[in-house]
């Protein structure tokens, strides 16, 4: 069922002597949906350049199908591009922009209107062939820069950072709109984003890149709930970091002690040892606020509220000056939920919704700024 | 007090600016020989301007020397420009800075210069003299139009084209050229305007076998002021009046 579509093997590639890509592998499937998610300067998009054609990495290979393409013109490759700001041909009628793939094939002038008619209409513009890019909004733009790149029916379709510039409303209608499309053309989708969101809710799989390299490859409910290192936690998702200590180890348990608290956790994959320090990993969600006179948990106060529509986001400072994220769901049953600020509480989480890594002793948390881009 | 001041002086600016060519203007229409006393409104100047065949002779000889060296000077300009916008090579700063100089230097200079080099080489003087001279200078303002061009152009177009099948010829036939086109036309006619009104480096390097209109009133001129002359300058201001517009349009309609 899996077949390899796409290989690229040991790829490298520096600019100026600054390495971009630093012995990459990466296999992309026949038919998925594959997100390349990372920071700016991630190398993802520099990758994305690479499969296109318009750069040629320093080492490594890329074959399509078994063919080798590493050196091959990007005219002459079976896949095409959406660019991030559309790349319209500003002299061209939309329809002229969709036809000009298929001029180049040389077809015949029956086939091309034919094609030019379906591949509009897939994208509901049947009725905007006459106009030029210029008369359209910046959607129905990006949606003529999906049909002039799909009417050529490529075996691969590349898309950088298509939705950037789009509002936020029009973004979610684009996001579903791109996954019909790829559902009913059968078409394995490259999509290159450094919105998280984005690559969760549209991708079969997603590759998290930094600095050149794979951080994590999965599917999305992996890399949100099992990421491989505290790069992928903090990119992916807003999480808490608690800091605690393995006191003993068991066949699949273990005790850790987190703010002095003593729990029971799964036994993770990595090697443990009593006396190590671990990450406790707890996406806001997890997090349970609890009465103050509560038993369990640790003790703290909130310091901000953030009324969400469907959720209630809290910040709740620990005694220690640790900073929690709480996020949840309204519960019908107590209309009265809410918080006030300053008001003392408890922090807990049910046991088994952590996620463990290794304490990395000596390596500062990624700063705030990795989920920021430009 | 403080309203009518900039009024004034604004005005008397004006004033000062175009006095003399309304001047020209009104006097092409006068009906007296001398440049001084009003004789009535009258078109005979304008009659005895295409009469005078070598006048007329020495206007087709501009026009097709402002043409040619015009389209020629775009032809180069804009490969030089692209060149100098698509790849990175060594000496491109020395090269850009050098049609600087070419477009500061005093022209005297460059005629000068332009003389003794085609002295050196035995160039007869006349046509193809004009057509070097003329295509130097107008080379450099072509450059800069399109490169300015250029510089606003987006780089994922070519891309695109490429992307979606083109080679890097054809890319350049339905995209590139077409995309700059407005440049290009400015940068035309830019050319063609310079070429039409030089006088200095023309009067180092044009021939008694090519006369061309610039040099050709210039030397009526010297021996007394024929109102011939304010019709010929009515109608080249005329002239250039409209290539200004046609420009300006061209590139209005294309910023859009």
């Amino acid at each position: 069922m899996k077949q390899t579509l796409l290989s690229l093997s040991n790829l490298s590639k520096q600019f100026s002597g600054k390495t971009v890509l630093d012995g990459l592998d990466l296999e992309i499937y026949d038919g998925e949906f594959i997100t390349l998610l990372g920071p700016s300067g991630c190398g993802k998009t520099t990758l994305l350049r690479l499969m296109a054609g318009f750069e040629h990495p320093d080492e490594g290979t890329i074959t399509l199908a078994g063919e080798d393409l590493t050196h091959t013109a990007p005219e002459n490759r079976p896949l095409n591009t959406v660019f991030q700001h559309y790349a319209l041909f500003p002299h061209m009628s939309v329809f002229d922009n969709v036809a000009y793939g298929l001029k180049m094939e040389k077809r015949p002038k029956d086939e091309i209107r034919q094609r030019v008619d379906e591949a509009l209409a897939m994208v509901q513009l049947q009725d905007f062939a006459r106009r030029k890019p210029h008369q359209l909004s910046g959607g129905q733009q990006q949606r003529v820069a999906i049909a002039r790149a799909v009417v050529k029916r490529p075996r691969l379709l590349l898309l950088d950072e298509p939705l950037s510039a789009l509002d936020y409303k029009l973004r979610r209608t684009m996001q579903v709109e791109l996954k019909r499309l790829q559902r009913e053309l059968g078409i394995t989708f490259v999509f290159v984003t450094h919105d998280q969101e984005e690559a969760l809710s549209m991708s079969d799989r997603v590759v998290v890149l930094k600095d050149g390299l794979v951080q994590q490859l999965g599917t999305p409910r992996e890399v949100y709930e099992r990421p491989a290192n505290l790069f992928t936690a903090r990119f992916v998702g807003e999480t808490n970091f608690f800091p605690g200590t393995v006191e003993t180890v068991d066949d699949d348990s273990i005790t850790v002690d987190v703010f002095g608290l003593k729990r029971t956790l799964r036994r993770p994959d990595f090697a443990v040892s009593g006396g190590q320090p671990l990450n406790v990993l707890l996406r806001p969600e997890d997090i349970r606020v609890l009465d103050p006179a509560d038993e369990q948990g640790v003790a703290g106060k909130i310091v901000e509220r953030n009324y969400k529509g469907s959720t209630l986001d809290s910040v709740i400072h620990l005694a220690d000056g640790t900073e929690v994220l709480a996020s949840e769901f309204f519960d019908e049953d107590d209309p009265a939920f809410d918080y006030r600020l300053g008001e003392p509480v408890k922090v807990s989480w049910v046991d088994g919704w952590e996620w463990l890594l290794p304490g990395e002793t000596g390596e500062a948390l990624p700063e705030e700024d990795v989920s920021a881009d430009a | 007090m403080t309203r009518w001041l900039p009024r004034t002086y604004l005005t008397l600016v004006y004033i000062l600016l175009y006095v003399p060519i309304v001047v020209l203007v009104v006097f092409s229409f006068n009906e007296s020989r001398t440049g001084y006393a009003w004789g009535g409104l009258s078109l005979r100047w304008y009659e005895a301007l295409f009469n005078n065949r070598a006048m007329v002779n020495a206007m087709w000889n501009s026009l097709w020397l402002a043409l040619s060296a015009a389209t020629i000077s775009t032809v180069i300009g804009a490969l030089t420009a692209l060149a100098l916008h698509r790849y990175r090579f060594r000496g491109k700063k020395l090269l850009n800075g050098m049609l600087f100089v070419v477009m500061m230097s005093p022209e005297i200079v460059l005629a000068i210069s332009l003389l003794a080099l085609f002295l050196l080489v035995g160039l007869q003087l006349g046509y193809v003299s004009l057509l070097l001279a003329h295509v130097t200078f107008c080379l450099p303002f072509v450059v800069i139009t399109v490169m300015a061009r250029l510089s606003g152009f987006d780089e994922s177009l070519p891309e695109a084209a490429r992307d979606l099948g083109a080679s890097d010829f054809t890319m350049t036939r339905t995209v590139l050229i077409p995309v700059i086109m407005p440049a290009l036309l400015a940068g035309w006619l830019l050319g063609f305007t310079l070429s039409l009104d030089d006088v200095v480096v023309s009067t180092f390097v044009g021939g008694p076998s090519y006369e061309i209109l610039p040099l050709r009133i210039y030397s009526m001129v010297r021996v007394g002021l024929k109102p011939e002359v304010n019709a010929l300058g009515t109608l080249l201001l005329v002239f250039s009046l409209v290539m200004l517009m046609l420009s300006q349009w061209i590139l209005i309609r294309s910023k859009r």
